[in-house]
């Protein structure tokens, strides 16, 4: 198994390497960078001079653009990762490891509790749904099921925003705070409800696109199991239906479950660009959709590379719990 | 032998090897393959649905705009003038300086030429910009479809190349093929995507009707992986089954075994895998399109007659012109949906086992 471990993790660094490389030219071959976003204004009106910009370009990085350039610069990149520094974001002006530990928190939090809600919804309804195969029931959940995964988030967002916060009122529209109200220092607990108060509909956003998902799959690894010779077995036993859908049936609809949910876990992390840009929450997502349309080349890397470091290690979890869940399971 | 079960019909060709052909006939009706799948499509209540949704999008956006602009004779970037008086109300309160509490009430009354309501010329109305609503839904599914079938297709083909090299050759072929797959599955898509999209809208040398062009490699390039992966798998269990060894020993060139005996089996997948992949393809282009990264205005796209909506840019659209976005999000969510079903009843058609 450590061996297996071993090769698993050699692997993943192999491809986050690649993943790197393929970034960093993509980002590096955008031929108007952030330089050119900014000074367009000044090199027009004449305050800067062609000169000006290049140097500039130079101090941050971007004026080598030929191929032993890239390279050059991306060795350099790489090193100071492997150390742990991701440079200086362009737009934010701070370390990019800084501003990915300040805005994570409150991306995690809304898609921790979606992520909970998720399950708490999905599984009964899909257990309930794959017992009562081709039920009316079964029918309507596959059905908002898969509404929920053709719904763009930015739609149901607008539809949620525009009955829930303008029609009735009972929601914010955006922000993370109420803007004209001022709390005393140590009002925390006000904070926190006004906080909250604003982060429902998100919430509820990631929620209603994620859940259909969860059901499908209860659905589908509880149908598999029920048509099991074991459970067949259990029925002759003469034990009830309870006791078979939920102590013989579900116990090892948990097995492919709790890997895939497992697997979930540190994609949270990666925060919901759109949602949270529609929402005008400042969680990671907003902050690096708005670094990525301004060319801020630190950030773009460092922001995809954690994604990609989240993925694979999303993969790995998953991995590790399929054989810690089912003892049958032997990892070569 | 009482052939008059349901059962019996479906037996298969290898079922009925025992009896002669004519005896066959007389007992069964052959039925091929393609026919079999066809059948078990249409039982399903679902699949038929899906059908009508793609078949009411594909005649919305591809004929609808022929008709109009036939009969009357614009196309979507059209600007109507249609002039209407709104009458704006505000209100406020203020203490005046006697300490009392006074309403201020203030009417006014200007000249709209946009944003006209729905009417018997205009169902939906027109937008910020004086298009016809209603037209330009037409001409953004024929953006979106255009788009979601072209990826579709060049993914299914670099993936069907590369999957079953991979598949084929195995060893050294099959360990790069497939840890290019590993990177390219890792790429996190979405903020790849806005980073390509963003670099070609800020390149002035590329002219903007061919973005969208360049819109489909990217989105071509992060979706192929997946298509790779079920040729890979499916080659890999196929190359062992005796047939193989037939088709070896009659001693065809290495691609006539990959392109005419074992690719055509992993086309059932392949099928399901693409109609599931059209309506992601559909997703990630009206996200772009809604973040101002896809379709060039003025043309028309679904994404960006949504944006109209965001709350970022004042609530008006959003709160009070509800016929200007939520059409375009109903279509999205129609064709999408009908993509799923579809998808959905040709996979338990090919292989009523793996019903779900």
């Amino acid at each position: 198994m450590w061996k297996y471990l071993l090769k698993r993790i050699a692997l993943a660094i192999l491809i986050l390497v690649g993943v790197s490389v393929l970034i960093y030219m993509l980002t590096m071959l955008m031929p108007a960078d952030y330089i050119d976003n900014q000074t367009s204004a000044a090199l027009q009106s004449g305050a800067m001079t062609k000169e000006d910009v290049q140097r500039l370009k130079e101090l941050y990085g971007l004026a080598d653009k030929s191929f032993t350039g890239i390279i050059k610069s991306y060795t350099s990149w790489l090193k100071s990762t492997v150390t742990g520094d991701l440079g200086h974001s362009f737009v934010y002006g701070k370390p990019v490891t800084d501003v990915l530990s300040e805005y994570i928190w409150i991306s995690f939090m809304i898609a921790f509790i979606s992520y909970i809600l998720q399950i708490i919804i999905g599984i009964p309804m899909g257990i309930k749904a794959s017992v009562n195969q081709y039920s009316a029931y079964d029918y309507s959940v596959s059905v908002f099921a898969m509404m929920g995964a053709s719904l763009p988030s930015f739609f149901l967002s607008a539809l949620l925003m525009n009955v829930l916060a303008i029609k009735l009122g009972l929601f914010p529209l955006q922000g993370l705070t109420t803007a004209t109200k001022i709390f005393a220092q140590n009002a925390h607990f006000q904070i926190f409800l006004d906080k909250a108060w604003h982060l429902v509909l998100p919430i509820s956003v990631l929620t209603l696109l994620g859940v259909g998902g969860t059901m499908k799959y209860t659905r589908t690894n509880m149908l598999e199991v029920l048509n099991s010779d074991y459970i067949r077995t259990a029925r002759a036993k003469g034990l009830s239906e309870k006791v078979v859908t939920y102590k013989h049936a579900f116990r090892n609809t948990m097995i492919p479950l709790v890997t895939s949910l497992s697997g979930m876990l540190p994609s949270l992390f990666g925060g919901a660009m759109i949602t949270e840009t529609v929402f005008a929450i400042p969680g990671i997502g907003y902050m690096a959709l708005r670094a990525t349309t301004q060319g801020d080349i630190p950030f773009i890397m460092g922001y995809n590379m954690f994604l990609a470091i989240l993925t694979v290690l999303g993969m790995l979890i998953s991995d590790i719990m399929y054989m810690v869940v089912d003892p049958r399971v032997k990892l070569s | 032998m009482a052939l008059n079960t349901e059962n019996e019909k479906k037996l298969n060709y290898t079922d009925h090897q025992d009896y002669t052909e004519t005896e066959a006939e007389q007992h069964f009706r052959v039925i091929s393959p393609s026919r079999m799948v066809a059948k078990r499509f249409f039982k399903s209540k679902l699949s038929i649905i899906g059908l009508i949704m793609i078949i009411f999008v594909f005649v919305f956006s591809f004929v609808g705009p022929i008709i109009i602009d036939a009969t009357w004779g614009y196309k979507e970037t059209q600007v109507f003038k249609i002039e209407r008086i709104s009458d704006m109300v505000t209100t406020a309160q203020f203490a005046g300086p006697d300490g009392k509490v006074y309403d201020y009430y203030d009417k006014s009354q200007t000249q709209v030429l946009f944003k006209a309501p729905p009417s018997f010329d205009h169902w939906l109305g027109t937008d910020t910009s004086g298009f016809d609503i209603f037209t330009r839904l037409m001409y953004g599914g024929r953006i979106s479809l255009t788009i979601s079938f072209i990826v579709i297709i060049i993914e299914m083909f670099l993936g069907i190349v590369l999957g079953g090299l991979a598949g084929y050759y195995g060893k050294w072929v099959d360990q790069v093929v497939m840890r290019i797959v590993d990177i390219f599955a890792c790429l996190p898509g979405m903020p790849i995507l806005l980073v390509l999209s963003a670099a070609i809208s800020s390149i002035e040398s590329i002219p903007a009707e061919h973005r969208i062009y360049y819109l489909m490699a990217f989105l071509t390039l992060m979706g192929w992986t997946g298509v790779a992966r079920i040729v890979r798998g499916q080659i890999l269990m196929l190359r062992e089954q005796e047939y193989m060894m037939a088709a070896e020993t009659t001693g065809i060139k290495a691609i006539n075994k990959i392109m005419r005996h074992l690719v055509p089996n992993t086309m059932p997948q392949l099928i399901v895998n693409a109609t599931l992949g059209l309506g992601g393809v559909i997703l990630y282009e009206s996200t772009l399109s809604y973040l101002g990264l896809g379709v060039p205005f003025p043309r028309a796209a679904w994404g960006s007659m949504i944006a109209l909506a965001d709350p970022s840019r004042g609530q008006e659209i959003l709160a009070n012109y509800p016929n200007m976005w939520v059409p375009a999000g109903i279509l999205i969510v129609v064709t999408v949906l009908g993509f799923s079903f579809i998808g959905d009843g040709l996979r338990d058609a090919f292989d009523p086992r793996m019903k779900r």
